[in-house]
């Protein structure tokens, strides 16, 4: 696990949950975890989250009350009471931030893809809808995935037109010295009920062409950052690039996404930030 | 039979400018990682099954009727690097000029008029193959086919690559280029929405590097 960047834990755990040192259980079964967060404009400037649902490998904690931060921003932490995603698990997760409301979503801990016991895909289905004036800042930890597991993550964004997201996105194919298993990630943004962009990769043992020139060329580790800001309407985000593997590219619309690859979490987290600086 | 109007569209000599293009294999070529007909092959098949897919898919959408101005859209979705959209609407626009003067047809004329700066590729593709009375498989063949004969052409010109190695790398991807042009076609099928999005973050990358590049032996 050394690979793996530190995530964004949280800086205080609310609701009487472990310690980050305690280990998820090890487990032989796969479950169906349905997780929800609602977050809504207390109307008083700043953010309620009426609504923190899910338990298991899947449990979404307040960590910080809007009014704790000049933001007006409220903080939900997804907290792993197992280890998972396992083979054959069916996770999903919905984020609705309603109009007026800032939330930031982030996880304690990296997210580690591991093989079931009889081999089948797990599934990881993200949905995450924005309304008009509201803001969402997505920022989990990297997704890790394990020799021989198997994990379809998908994430389906909804904007309204004048919502702000900012989404960041790391895999990591292989712990330190380990062959990856199989990934295929997917992000679909739609605003105003257009696309806006539209993404999927699939990597590891079996997925054609992966590991070649035009696809990630031996890199073990890919991130992403997506800001959408209805302000870049009017003026639009400069292209550049961050390094020999990181670009910035705005998109058709008023979104820019950042694209790095590297050797591993800490080789590509750092160059995930708008505006855009070179790692130092 | 409809099979010779397809050799005369994916025949690499019909003008549409595809041969000033290397599909990012000069990049990759220059960054080492294409060096001889294996590495060739790798970056054939995993552009093959990346943008090559996602050409297949809105080139089949377009044979088979769905809006061009959507398929349009969806393409800039699927197309985050300015450089590349740029490539792909110029590509487009080249082909549209060479198509409505060999397949006329009022489909074209409203798209030509509809993206005067070029219309992505692709979904040019598509509905000139619809003009030149091909089927949505066609055009997904003739898409699939031209994502991996572009960079292997280049290739050739670029390292000096024995031909007849690198028409053996087409050839044993011609499996591969069948499976790719099926799979593009069933999901235009189901609508645009479910049209392949297969990113490849290399050529991303790459693409917009070798856009500022103040020598180079093709356009993209």
């Amino acid at each position: 696990m050394s690979r793996v960047a530190a995530g964004d834990g949280p800086a205080t755990t609310a609701g009487g949950v472990g310690t980050k040192t305690s280990s998820p259980l090890p487990r032989a079964f796969a479950v169906r975890a349905d997780a929800r967060v609602t977050a809504v404009a207390d109307g008083r400037g700043g953010t309620a989250v009426p609504l923190v649902s899910g338990t298991g490998p899947l449990t979404p904690r307040l960590t910080r009350a809007a009014q704790d931060g000049a933001s007006g921003e409220a903080r939900v932490t997804l907290v792993g009471a197992m280890s998972a995603p396992l083979g054959g698990d069916q996770l999903t997760l919905d984020v609705r931030v309603e109009a007026g409301a800032r939330l930031r979503m982030d996880t304690v801990a990296a997210t580690l893809a591991l093989p079931g016991r009889h081999g089948d895909a797990a599934s990881y289905d993200i949905r995450l809808t924005v309304g008009e004036h509201a803001q969402l800042r997505w920022l989990p930890g990297p997704l890790i995935s394990a020799l021989r597991s198997h994990l379809h993550q998908t994430i389906h964004v909804d904007l309204a037109p004048t919502a702000h997201l900012e989404l960041r996105d790391v895999s990591v194919l292989g712990r330190t010295g380990e062959e990856p298993g199989r990934l295929t990630t997917g992000l679909t943004v739609h605003r105003c009920g257009r696309p806006l962009l539209d993404q999927q990769l699939d990597t590891g043992p079996g997925a054609p062409g992966w590991d070649g020139g035009a696809v990630l060329g031996g890199h073990r580790a890919v991130g992403q950052l997506l800001v959408v800001d209805p302000d870049m309407s009017h003026e639009p985000a400069p292209q550049c690039l961050l390094g020999p593997d990181a670009v910035v590219t705005p998109l058709e619309g008023p979104g820019v996404l950042v694209t790095a690859l590297g050797a591993d979490a800490l080789a590509v987290t750092p160059l995930l930030r708008w505006p855009p600086r070179p790692a130092d | 039979m409809t099979t010779a109007a397809l050799l005369v569209l994916a025949d690499g000599r019909f003008p549409a400018g595809t041969h000033a293009h290397s599909g990012g294999a000069e990049a990759a070529v220059r960054a080492g990682r294409i060096v001889d007909s294996a590495t060739l092959a790798d970056f054939c098949r995993g552009r093959l099954h990346t943008s090559g897919l996602v050409a297949s898919g809105l080139a089949a959408a377009a044979a088979g009727g769905h809006n061009p101005r959507d398929l349009d859209e969806a393409a800039d979705a699927r197309t985050p690097s300015p450089a590349l959209r740029r490539t792909s609407r110029k590509l487009g626009r080249q082909l549209m000029r060479a198509g409505r003067a060999v397949w006329p047809s009022a489909a074209l004329d409203d798209l030509a008029q509809a993206c005067p700066g070029g219309a992505h590729e692709p979904v040019v593709l598509g509905l000139l193959a619809l003009s030149a009375g091909l089927s949505p498989l066609d055009a997904a063949h003739a898409a699939a086919y031209e994502s991996v004969s572009v960079p292997t052409t280049a290739a050739v010109r670029l390292l000096g690559l024995d031909p007849f190695e690198a028409s053996a790398v087409l050839a044993r991807l011609a499996p591969s280029i069948n499976k790719i042009a099926e799979g593009g076609t069933q999901a235009a099928r189901s609508g645009i929405d479910a049209l392949p999005a297969a990113a490849a973050p290399l050529l991303e990358i790459t693409a917009e590097d070798h856009a500022t590049w103040p020598v180079r032996l093709f356009a993209s």
